[in-house]
Parts: structure tokens; sequence; C-alpha cells
């Protein structure tokens, strides 16, 4: 797609096939490539879909006698419902997700990827209808890589949300759903490195310092500051929850690692919704299955934790949103995005855990059981002798 | 499933039951019935219709089947709304001709299946009431299945069910193809014999029980040495 648009390359064929179905029914549909620019399809939009586009246009004709608000009723459902999440933390950003599509009551795919990467330092979530994030994100792709060919430099994370919230704009009113959480680490420039790295470094000290020993080793080696952690949420054993992690082929070995985090490098996290939402934070979680997944991120995410500890977080998140959303299930996707690139965690599927959950509980209510048991006897022991007593 | 969804509250047919005054309007979608399966294999692919053709309580035709060739190492499964399925299939015989005449080569499997999402999307806000399933075999020779829905989201399968009785036919395949829900099961590749073996078993269960699946089954096998037809019958009733 992008390298199409660079090369001039018109595929004239197409275009007339495109433009000679239309003009027959020029009446009754608008084709809005011509007004806005930006998005590389022509969509035909039927008259009586009420966007913002429409709103400006018609007014000139005072098109009062169409029928308003009533379009096209679709007898099928589109795949919708999720559990998404991303965090900013010193080690970079966690991305996690399920992976289940449903269409109205029905499992449409089990074993759909929800987290795309677009390119070494980003990665995209997305939540809402699952052939509306496969093309934005395709689109977004395009664009992010004609900006880098055309100016020789990445777009940053926050520079590229802004540019798909004002390409999905137009599309404000029609039922075109999709949020999309970007995640990434925003890069410095070469030239600028030096002085990024006398800068003012934000919050712990010891976190960061154990962030740079990621150049040295493939693995990171962090130190956990202990702080109190929810129960039950990381009591697992190491062991059940090791994974293998997957790093991308083409990664890029950073020369100079400069993985200080400053006001132009550093993890970055925005939300983009096609209702015209676009925001920037630290948390965010999307979907039908999110308010379980916030209430386990808003115990535990912490800007010290080590990389260990929000991975494991992670994964609780989606594992209880999966066990309360029935919308949300399957398996759960980790990716983690640091200064040298995205790697992926190996899924997992959730089932063994509700497995293994359900023996820690079964094992649990026997150890109460002998413990009442214990109590009952002592209170039969202690009623004895009173009774001897007296 | 497909249907459930026209039924009001306490169980009636909204078109064929009086369920309280409503106001109709044309809908310029119909839903005519049918099921569609492709399964990939080492070396094959294979896509099954039945060739039933219905619409509400009638049967417009017994012998119109849902797969359409489109190139010879790719067949596309196509059910939901006829009509859509004939335009659709017509657009993506065209465009694969065009490719022909400026590429000088035949698309492969995984470029129609790009094609065919965004000739899907471009319908975003009036689509093409068709459930899309692609089956062939890609560049290095091994099979492929590309699974749609109507707008255009796909991705690539071992196998997948389409159309009415999906919902049935999907659980089953999980389990027999897929070796899931199940312990201590060896996972033996599959053969081409015991796929086609098995299609048909699982369409006949199919026209048991949903009422849009019967009469014929047509399967259209895919191999490095082209595309072989077998036609068996199902239940009429």
């Amino acid at each position: 797609m992008a390298l199409q648009d660079v090369c001039g390359f018109y595929d004239s064929a197409l275009y007339r096939l495109y433009s000679s179905s239309e003009d027959s029914h020029n009446s009754t549909w608008r084709e809005p490539r011509a007004k806005h620019s930006g998005v590389p399809l022509s969509f035909s939009i039927p008259h009586s879909q009420n966007t913002i586009w429409a709103n400006h246009t018609d007014a000139f004709f005072s098109l009062r006698s169409h029928p308003s608000t009533t379009s096209v009723k679709r007898p099928f459902h589109l795949s919708h419902g999720t559990t998404t999440l991303a965090f900013a933390f010193q080690g970079g950003v966690i991305a996690a997700a399920d992976s289940r599509a449903s269409a109205g009551g029905l499992v449409a795919c089990p074993e759909v990827a929800k987290i795309t990467p677009i390119h070494s330092h980003l990665v995209v979530t997305s939540s809402g209808s699952g052939a509306d994030c496969m093309l934005w994100e395709r689109i977004l792709a395009r664009e992010i890589r004609l900006y880098q060919l055309r100016h020789g430099r990445r777009l940053s994370i926050v520079s590229a949300a802004k540019l798909l919230s004002l390409m999905l704009h137009p599309f404000k009113g029609t039922d075109v759903c999709v949020a999309l959480t970007l995640c990434g680490w925003d890069r410095e420039e070469q030239g600028k490195e030096r002085e990024a790295q006398r800068a003012v470094e934000s919050k712990v000290s010891m976190a960061v310092k154990s962030n740079k020993d990621l150049s040295d080793g493939e693995k990171p080696v962090s130190f956990c500051i202990s702080a109190a952690s929810p129960v039950g949420a990381l009591s697992r054993t190491e062991s059940e929850i090791q994974r293998k992690w997957k790093d991308p082929e083409d990664q890029s070995l950073i020369s100079s690692q400069n993985t200080t985090i400053t006001q132009q490098s550093g993890p970055r996290l925005c939300y983009v919704c096609s209702d015209g939402t676009f925001l920037k934070g630290e948390l965010f979680s999307v979907g039908s299955g999110s308010p379980y997944a916030y209430s386990v991120l808003d115990g535990a995410v912490r800007w010290e934790m080590c990389t260990e500890e929000a991975v494991s977080v992670a994964r609780e998140a989606v594992y209880r949103a999966t066990h309360r959303d029935a919308y949300s299930g399957n398996n759960v996707d980790i990716f983690h995005i640091t200064a040298r690139g995205w790697r992926r965690r190996e899924r997992e599927n959730l089932r063994e855990e509700y497995y293994r959950e359900g023996q820690r509980r079964r094992e649990c209510t026997k150890v109460r059981e002998i413990e009442r048991k214990k109590q009952r006897r002592k209170c039969v022991t202690r009623t004895e002798d009173a009774e001897e007593k007296l | 499933m497909l249907s459930t969804h026209s039924y009001d509250a306490n169980g009636k047919m909204k078109d064929y039951h009086y369920s309280g005054p409503v106001e109709h309007r044309f809908s310029p979608y119909a839903f005519n019935g049918g099921t569609v399966l492709a399964v990939a294999g080492e070396d094959f692919a294979i896509v099954a219709s039945d060739t039933r053709l219905s619409e509400g309580y009638s049967i417009h035709s017994r012998d119109s089947p849902k797969c359409y060739t489109l190139t010879d190492t790719t067949v596309i499964g196509c059910s939901g709304f006829h009509g859509d399925c004939l335009t659709l299939t017509k657009i993506i015989d065209a465009r694969l001709k065009m490719y022909k005449h400026s590429n000088n080569k035949s698309m492969t499997s995984g470029a129609i299946a790009a094609m065919l999402s965004t000739i899907l999307y471009g319908r975003r806000f009036f689509p093409y009431y068709v459930y899309n399933i692609i089956g062939g075999l890609d560049e290095e020779g091994k099979g492929a299945v590309y699974s749609f829905d109507p707008v255009g989201s796909y991705q690539r399968d071992t196998y997948k069910a389409g159309g009415s009785a999906s919902a049935m036919l999907q659980p089953l395949l999980d389990n027999q193809i897929g070796f899931k829900n199940m312990e201590n099961v060896q996972h033996v590749p599959l053969t081409q014999e015991k796929a086609v073996q098995l299609v048909k078993d699982v369409f006949i269960s199919a026209a048991e029980r949903d009422v849009y699946t019967g009469d014929a089954l047509k399967i259209c096998i895919v191999t490095k040495d082209g595309i072989r037809e077998e036609i068996v019958p199902l239940r009429k009733d």
C-alpha cells in the first residue's frame, strides 16, 4: 500500500471499476474520498447515515424529505467484545489482551491476535469491531511508513495517535467501532542523545539503574522493589507462569543504549477511539472486560515495578476479566515494549490457570476444614473438662 | 446462529407470525441458507458446501452449490444472501482477470484473501451479506483456509465452517481436526481420505439438524494436480 503511493502508481483499471459502478447511482451514494484526504479507500456511504459530513453538505440542499436516522439494518452481528489493557512503568510498556472474537452469542474465533506490532517500537491493541480494527491498523501502518519514507524519521507515538484520530473523524456518527491503544517507546534522535542523558530523569533512581542493565544481557536484570502486593495475585510460583519470549526478527540493535526516560523519549501510551476520544496516559484498559481488569490494575500497578511483576499483573488482570466477562476468554497475549523494541510472550491458554486455581481453592477449603475440626475438638474437650470439674 | 435473531421474545418468527404491530420496511437482504466448510491439509485443501437454496419456508432450488472455482489452486465458498454471493463472485472474477492481464500471473490464495477483505470493507456501510471461506494452496503448496466475516475481517485457519449450520459444525471440527477438548490423544496429521470422509460425515450431521442444509453435498478437493469435484446426496426433507 505505502510503496504504491510513494511510486505514484495508480492502478487505472481499478479506479475505473470503482467510478463506473458508482456513477450510475450518483444520487444515492456519496464518494467521500474526494472530500477529505487521508483515507485511501473509497467508501460508498448511503445517504441515510448520519455523519457529520452529511450534515455539512446536505445543508445546502435541504434534504428534509429524506428519511433521516434509519439506516440499512444489518441482519448479522459483527465481532465485538474483548479485554485489552496497557500500562507504562519504569521498564517500558506492557500490552496484554485476550483472544476471543464473539459475534452475538457465538465465538466467531477463539484465537484472534488483538495486539499487532506496527513497527519495531510501536504496538497497537485493538478492540471493537474486528474488521474495522484490522483495516484501520493497516491504514495507520501505511501512513506511518509513508511519513518515515518522506521525512526520514519516525513519527512519535502521540503524533501517530493524533493522525489516526484525525483520519477517523469523518466517520464519526457511522457505526465504525474502533478503540485502539497505541503503546510504544519514543526514541531520541541521534544528535540529541547526549543532551537527553544529561536531562532530568523522572521518578525513582534504583529502578532506572536496573533498567540500564537491559543493554548488557538478554534477560532484564531488575530488582523487584518489595511492596505490598495484592493478596493471591502474585502468589504463583515462577515455574507456573514461565513462558518463552519471542523477539521480532528485525529488531534493530541500538548501539548507544539510550534507555533513559526523558521528555522526548520513553514509554508512551495513547488511546484513540472512533467517537473522537484521544487520550494520553499511563494506564488504559478497553473493552467489555475492562472494569474487571481496571480493578486488578489499579490495585497493583506502580511505576517502580520490575518486569516480572508487571507481566504477572497484566496476566492476572486479563485472567480475572476473562473469568467474569462472557465476551472475553481463551488465551492471553502479552507484549513488552522497551527501548530495544517489542518482544512477545508465548500465547498462554488460560484454561490451565482455571484448573490450577480450582485446585488451590480446594486445598484452601481442605485446610480450613481441618482447622475447623480441630477447633471443634478443642471446644468439646473444654466442655468435657468443665463438666468433669462440676 | 444466523437466523435466530429473527425470533422475538416469545419465540415466534418475526417474519411469519404476528407478534404485535410492526412497521415494515423493505429489507434489501434475504437469508438463503446453506453451509460451507473448508479444511486445509498438508498438501491439499477441501472446500465443501451443500446445494440447497431456501428462503423462509420454501426451497427455491436443490441444485445450487455454493463453491466457486477462482483459479486452479483456489476455491471460494459463499453462503448467506444469494444475490450478494453472485455479485461478489462476479466482482472477484473480474478482478482476477485484471490482475492476470496486468501482472501476467494468477493471483495466489493469500493475495485473493487480502483483496477480498478490501472489497468487502469497501461496502462497510451497506455490507455484502455473505459469509466467505477461501480454500486453496499457498505458494509453498501447503493447504490454506481463509475465513471472513461479512465486512472483511479475515484470518488464516486450518479449518472453518460458515453459514447456517456453522455453530453446530465448528465445535465438531475443533474436536476432530484440532483435537481440542480431548485428553490423552495422539495428534495424527490429517490424510486426504480421512478428511473427505470427515467432511461427508459432518454434512450428514448438519443435514439432520439444520433445516437450511441438505439435498446434496458438493466437495471440491484442491491439490497440486488440480481441482477434483465429488457430489454426495444428502437428506432431501
